[in-house]
C-alpha cells in the first residue's frame, strides 16, 4: 500500500512539472483570451473545487478503511453483522444531493448565459461572418466586406463576432479554443455562435469533430488584430485575383486539403445559402429553397429566441418538418 | 459470383496490416495444430463447441472476451505509438485510412466484443448459482447468444485482411457512414458485426431476466438477491429497452446504404442528428449495461473480502434501479455543441449530474462494508480498491463535462477520451478482472496464482495513470480526438508519457496471461476442493468446483440475504439428503454453433453482395429455428444413483 501512495504522490508531481515546463500558456483552455473562454474557464475550476469535496474523502477513505481494518490487525474492531445505519446512509444520499442541488444552480444561470446562440453584448457593432467547412478546410465569408478567405480567419479585437456555420460534407464542429465555445457545422442547417476576443493575438481554430482523412488538416489561424489592421487587411484580401463565383465554389467543395491560405477579393451574393440549399430542397424545388432563406432571415430579428430554433437537435426537427 | 469480392480486397501491399493478418493467422492455426496433435476435437466437440451448460458458454464467452481484449489493445497501442511520433514532417507509420480503421476497431472491440462478452460470461457462470437454479430460463437461446456474438467478433477479425474495417469511428456518425463518404465495405463490416452480436446480446438479456425472474430457488426473494443478480437485472432490462433501439437505426442505415434510401443523409431530407440521437439512446445506456454488473461484482467481491455483510443494502439496490431509470435521460449530453437550445441542454446536463448522487451512494456503500471488516487483501480487491480511488476521479471529469459550458471547450477533446477511459477501465475493466480471478476457481476449479494478478494490478493501475492523465492534460491544451496528426510540439511530451503508459498496460495484460500458465502448471497445489474457496457468502460458494451439470443436488432453501453464510453458520450448509432424484438436464446440441456459423456467412455476404450466399445463410438460419423447434427430445436425465456418486466424491472435499 506504501507503493500506491508513493505512486499517487508521482502522478501528482508529473501534473504539476510538465506544465510548467511549458509555461500555462500551452494550457489554452485556461489562458482564454475572450469573456466566453473566460466565463468557461471558471465553471470548471468551481465545478472541479465542489466535486473535490466528495472525491478526496472517498480517495482517502479508500486506502485509510482498508488499511486500518486489514486482517491482521486484529486489534481493530470487527462488527461482521453491522450492515446499516440511517446516520451514514442519510449523509451519504444527503451529501451528494446538496453538491448537485449547486452545482445545477451554476449550471442553469450559466448554460443561459453562455448560450452560444446568445450575441454578446456591446456597444460595437458586431462583425458577421459566414463560416462553411468543407473536405477539409475552412471557408471564411464576410458578406458586410464582400470577401471570403480559406483557412485563415482575421477579426478585429473586441467586436463581437457573430458566426453563421453550416457545413458542405459530414458533420464537423467549429472551434477557436482560447475563444470558448464550439459549434457543430452541419448540412443544409446553420448553427450560430458568437464570440469576441479581448486581446489582439494569432490563436489556433481547429475542427474538433472527426470528419475522415483530411481532419486533422482541418485547423487555421485566428488573427484577432486592431480595427486598423483588419481594414487593411480587408484591403488586402480585395487586391486578390481570385474571385469567389458559384464556379470557383463548386472547385472548392471537392475533398482535399488546402495547403495555402486562398483570398477572395469578391464573393457572389448568397454563396453561403448556395452551400446550405444545396441538402435543403427535395431535389431542387424553389420552394425548399425559399423556405430555407426565410428561415436564414428570421433569427437575426428574432433575437436569441427563435434563433435556436433555426437550429439544433429539438429545433431543427420541427423547422425541417415545416420546410418539407 | 462473389459480390464485390475479389483478390484485391486483401491489403497485400501494407505491411502492418499484412502482420496482423498473418499473425493472427499463425495464432489460430497453431491452436488449431495442438488440438489435433493432443487428439483434443471430440473433447472440444463434445464437451464445449455443443455443450448447452450455462458454466461451459460461461467460460467460452470470456475467452472470447480474452481474445478481442488483445485485439483491441494492440489497435490501443498503435494509436498511441502513431500519436507519439506523428509530429510536423513526420507522419508517423499508419497513414489516414489505416489510423481511422484502427481507432474505429478499438472503440467498437473494447465496448461490443471485449466488454459485452465478459459481462455475459460472468453473468453465465455466476448468476443461475448465486439465485440457487440449476440452469438458465433457456438454454439453447443461451447458446445462440454466444455463437451470434463470436460470429460478429468474427466478422470484426476477417475484416483485417479481407477488405478493410469502417474509418468513421465506433459511432458511426452520419453523414460520414452514409455511401457519399464511405462508399468501400468496411462500414459495411461495421454495421453486420453489430447488428449479429446485438441479436446475440439482445437474446442473453432476455433470457437471463426470465431466468431471475423465475427461476430463484425457494425463499430468494428479490430482497435476499445478491448485488451482482441484482446489477444484471437491471443491465438486462437495459438491453431489453436499448439494444432494439441500436438495431433500427443501424438498419435504416443499412436501407441508405443498400437500397439508396435517405434517412440520414445530407440531402433528400435525410436528418443526420435522427442517428446520432438514436445512436445515443442506444449508446448511454449501453454504457452502464456494461458498468452496472461490475458494480454488482464489487459488491460481492467487498463484502467476501471484508467478512462482512454488505452495508447498505437496500440503498445499493435503489441506487442502482435510479441509475437504470437516469441511464435513459440523458443521452444529449453527447452532443450539447449541436445547437440545442439552452433549456434543452440544462435538463439534459442536470439529469447527468443527478446518476452522480446514486452513484456515489455506491461508492460509500463499499466504503462501509469494509469499515470495521475484516479484510484481507486478495487480488480481487485489488482491483476493488484501485476501482473506489480511480473512478472517483472519472467521477469529477464526468461531472465537469455535464455541465453543458464546460463541454462547450471540452467536447470532443483528448479530455472527453480520458474521462471515459476513466470510468470504463476501472469502472467496467477492474470491476471483470476482479469477477474474473473471483469467479475463476468456481468456473475452472483452482484458484488463480496470487503474485502474478498483484503484479498485473500494479501494471494497469500505473498504467492507466501514466495513459490517460497526459490526455486530460491535452484536452486543456486543446488537442482533439481522433488526429492522425498534429502540428504543435507542446502536444508531443505529454503524447509520448500516454504511450509509454500503455505499454506498462501491455505488462499487465502479460502478467494476466503469465499468471494464466502459472496458475495451470500449479493446479495440483491451488485446486479448490471445497467449492468455497474465499469463505464465501452467496449460493454460488455452495456447489462444487466446478459445479455439476445440474450446479445444485438439492435445491437450497434460502433464509437469508447472504444465504450460503447463513447456512455455514447454523451448520445446514453441507447435509447430505435423505436421498437424491433424478435430475433433467438439456442435452447437447450443434444447432446453436450452426446458427453461428450460418450467420457469420449471412453477415460476410451481405458485406460483400454476395447474394446467393445471403439467401442461403438467411434460409439455413430459418431451417435450423425449424429443425429445432420440432425436436421435442432435448433433454436428458442424470439418474439419482450417478447424482449421489458424483456427490459423494464432492463430500471428499468438503468434509
Amino acid at each position: 500500500m506504501k507503493r500506491k501512495f508513493s505512486f499517487l504522490f508521482a502522478v501528482l508531481a508529473f501534473l504539476c512539472a510538465v506544465p510548467m515546463l511549458h509555461g500555462c500558456s500551452e494550457l489554452v483552455l485556461f489562458n482564454p483570451k475572450g469573456p466566453i473562454g473566460e466565463s468557461e474557464k471558471s465553471i470548471i475550476i468551481i465545478a472541479f473545487a465542489l466535486m473535490l469535496l466528495v472525491v478526496v474523502p472517498v480517495i482517502v477513505m479508500s486506502i485509510w478503511i482498508p488499511l486500518k481494518y486489514r486482517a491482521s490487525n486484529t486489534k481493530a474492531r470487527y462488527n461482521p453483522n453491522w450492515s446499516h445505519s440511517t446516520k451514514i446512509e442519510l449523509a451519504m444520499w444527503l451529501i451528494p444531493v446538496v453538491i448537485v442541488l449547486i452545482l445545477s444552480t451554476i449550471l442553469w444561470r450559466e448554460t443561459h448565459r453562455l448560450d452560444p446562440y446568445k450575441p454578446i453584448a456591446s456597444e460595437t457593432k458586431p462583425l458577421n461572418v459566414e463560416v462553411v467547412s468543407m473536405d477539409w478546410k475552412w471557408l471564411f465569408i464576410y458578406p458586410e466586406q464582400n470577401i471570403a478567405v480559406v483557412n485563415q480567419f482575421v477579426f478585429p479585437v473586441k467586436t463581437p463576432l457573430s458566426f453563421k456555420i453550416t457545413s458542405d460534407t459530414v458533420m464537423t464542429s467549429f472551434f477557436i479554443p482560447q475563444l470558448g465555445s464550439q459549434i457543430y457545422a452541419m448540412a443544409g442547417m446553420r448553427t450560430h455562435l458568437h464570440l469576441l476576443a479581448d486581446e489582439q493575438g494569432e490563436y489556433t481554430g481547429q475542427n474538433q469533430q472527426f470528419s475522415g482523412y483530411g481532419f486533422p488538416h482541418m485547423s487555421f489561424k485566428a488573427k484577432a488584430t486592431s480595427p486598423e489592421d483588419f481594414d487593411a487587411w480587408v484591403n488586402k484580401v480585395r487586391q486578390s485575383p481570385d474571385k469567389l463565383d458559384f464556379a470557383r465554389l463548386d472547385d472548392l467543395r471537392k475533398p482535399g486539403v488546402a495547403d495555402t491560405v486562398l483570398y477572395f477579393s469578391s464573393i457572389d451574393p448568397g454563396v453561403f445559402d448556395h452551400v446550405v440549399d444545396t441538402y435543403c430542397a427535395m431535389g431542387e424545388s424553389p420552394g425548399g429553397k425559399d423556405a430555407a432563406s426565410h428561415a436564414q432571415h428570421a433569427p437575426e430579428a428574432g433575437g436569441y429566441g427563435t434563433a435556436t430554433g433555426d437550429s439544433g437537435s429539438m429545433g431543427a426537427m420541427a423547422h425541417r418538418a415545416q420546410e418539407n | 459470383m462473389f459480390g464485390k469480392l475479389s483478390l484485391s480486397a486483401i491489403p497485400f501491399n501494407e505491411p502492418i496490416a499484412m502482420g496482423a493478418v498473418y499473425g493472427s493467422l499463425l495464432a489460430g492455426v497453431a491452436v488449431l495444430a495442438l488440438i489435433t496433435y493432443f487428439r483434443k476435437w471430440p473433447y472440444l466437440w463434445n464437451e464445449w463447441l455443443t455443450s448447452v451448460d450455462h458454466k461451459k458458454i460461461g467460460v467460452m464467452y470470456i475467452v472470447l472476451a480474452m481474445v478481442m481484449l488483445l485485439r483491441g489493445f494492440s489497435d490501443a497501442i498503435m494509436m498511441r505509438a502513431q500519436q507519439a511520433v506523428a509530429l510536423g514532417s513526420s507522419q508517423g507509420f499508419l497513414p489516414p485510412d489505416h489510423f481511422n480503421q484502427v481507432f474505429s476497431a478499438h472503440g467498437t472491440i473494447m465496448i461490443l466484443f471485449m466488454a459485452m462478452p465478459f459481462l455475459s460470461g460472468l453473468m453465465n457462470i455466476v448468476v443461475p448459482q448465486q439465485i440457487g437454479a440449476r440452469d438458465v430460463a433457456y438454454p439453447f437461446l443461451n447458446s445462440v447468444s454466444l455463437w451470434m456474438s463470436a460470429a460478429g467478433a468474427m466478422l470484426v477479425m476477417v475484416s483485417l485482411g479481407v477488405g478493410e474495417f469502417s474509418r468513421a469511428g465506433w459511432s458511426g456518425y452520419t453523414p460520414l457512414t452514409e455511401l457519399a463518404y464511405s462508399p468501400d465495405t468496411g462500414v459495411d463490416y461495421w454495421i453486420w458485426s453489430l447488428q449479429i452480436s446485438g441479436v446475440g446480446s439482445l437474446l442473453t438479456g432476455i433470457n437471463f431476466l426470465v431466468t431471475v425472474l423465475k427461476m430463484r430457488a425457494p425463499g430468494m426473494t428479490l430482497m435476499r438477491m445478491p448485488l451482482f443478480t441484482w446489477t444484471t437485472v437491471f443491465t438486462n432490462v437495459l438491453i431489453i429497452f436499448a439494444f432494439p433501439v441500436l438495431t433500427v437505426a443501424l438498419s435504416l442505415l443499412t436501407l441508405d446504404r443498400y437500397l439508396g434510401m435517405h434517412f440520414f443523409t445530407n440531402d433528400m431530407g435525410g436528418n443526420t442528428m435522427m442517428y446520432v440521437n438514436l445512436f445515443w439512446t442506444w449508446g448511454h445506456p449501453e454504457v452502464y449495461i456494461v458498468i452496472l454488473p461490475a458494480f454488482g461484482i464489487f459488491s460481492e467481491v467487498v463484502a467476501t473480502f471484508s467478512g462482512k455483510k454488505l452495508f447498505g443494502y437496500t440503498s445499493l439496490v435503489y441506487a442502482t434501479a435510479a441509475i437504470m431509470f437516469l441511464s435513459f435521460s440523458v443521452w444529449v449530453h453527447h452532443f450539447f455543441t449541436m445547437g440545442t437550445c439552452a433549456n434543452v441542454n440544462i435538463f439534459f446536463g442536470i439529469s447527468t449530474m443527478l446518476i452522480a448522487i446514486p452513484t456515489g451512494v455506491k461508492v460509500f456503500n463499499w466504503l462501509f462494508t469494509m469499515y470495521r471488516g475484516r479484510v484481507r487483501f486478495t487480488t480481487p480487491l485489488y482491483w476493488t480498491l484501485g476501482f473506489l480511488s480511480t473512478f472517483a476521479v472519472g467521477g469529477l471529469t464526468g461531472v465537469l463535462l455535464s455541465m453543458p459550458p464546460a463541454d462547450y471547450v471540452l467536447h470532443n477533446s483528448l479530455f472527453l477520451i480520458a474521462h471515459f477511459h476513466n470510468m470504463l477501465v476501472p469502472g467496467v475493466l477492474f470491476g471483470f478482472m476482479a469477477g474474473y480471478a473471483y469467479w475463476f476457481p468456481k468456473a475452472i476449479g483452482f484458484r488463480l496464482n496470487e503474485t502474478w494478478g498483484k503484479f498485473s494490478f500494479w501494471f494497469w493501475l500505473t498504467g492507466f495513470y501514466l495513459a490517460f492523465i497526459p490526455l486530460y492534460v491535452l484536452g486543456f491544451m486543446g488537442m482533439a480526438r481522433r488526429m492522425q496528426h498534429y502540428d504543435n510540439p507542446a502536444w508531443q511530451p505529454y503524447l509520448i508519457v500516454a504511450a509509454v503508459g500503455t505499454l506498462l498496460i501491455l505488462c499487465g495484460i502479460g502478467c494476466t496471461l503469465m499468471q494464466l500458465v502459472v496458475s495451470i502448471r500449479q493446479r495440483h497445489a491451488n485446486r479448490d476442493l471445497t467449492g468455497d474457496p474465499w469463505d464465501g457468502r452467496t449460493l454460488e460458494w455452495l456447489t462444487a468446483s466446478p459445479p455439476a451439470a445440474y450446479n445444485f443436488a438439492v435445491l437450497p432453501v434460502v433464509k437469508d440475504r447472504d444465504a450460503f453464510w447463513d447456512m455455514k453458520e447454523k451448520g445446514t450448509a453441507y447435509l447430505k439428503p435423505e436421498r437424491y432424484e433424478d435430475i433433467e438436464v438439456p442435452r447437447n446440441t450443434f444447432l446453436g454453433l450452426a446458427v453461428g456459423v450460418l450467420a457469420f456467412l449471412l453477415g460476410f455476404a451481405a458485406i460483400w453482395h454476395i447474394w446467393w450466399l445471403a439467401v442461403a445463410g438467411f434460409a439455413g438460419l430459418i431451417a435450423v429455428v425449424i429443425a429445432r423447434s420440432c425436436d421435442d427430445d432435448t433433454t436428458e436425465v442424470i439418474p439419482a444413483a450417478e447424482v449421489e456418486r458424483i456427490e459423494g466424491l464432492r463430500s471428499r472435499g468438503t468434509a
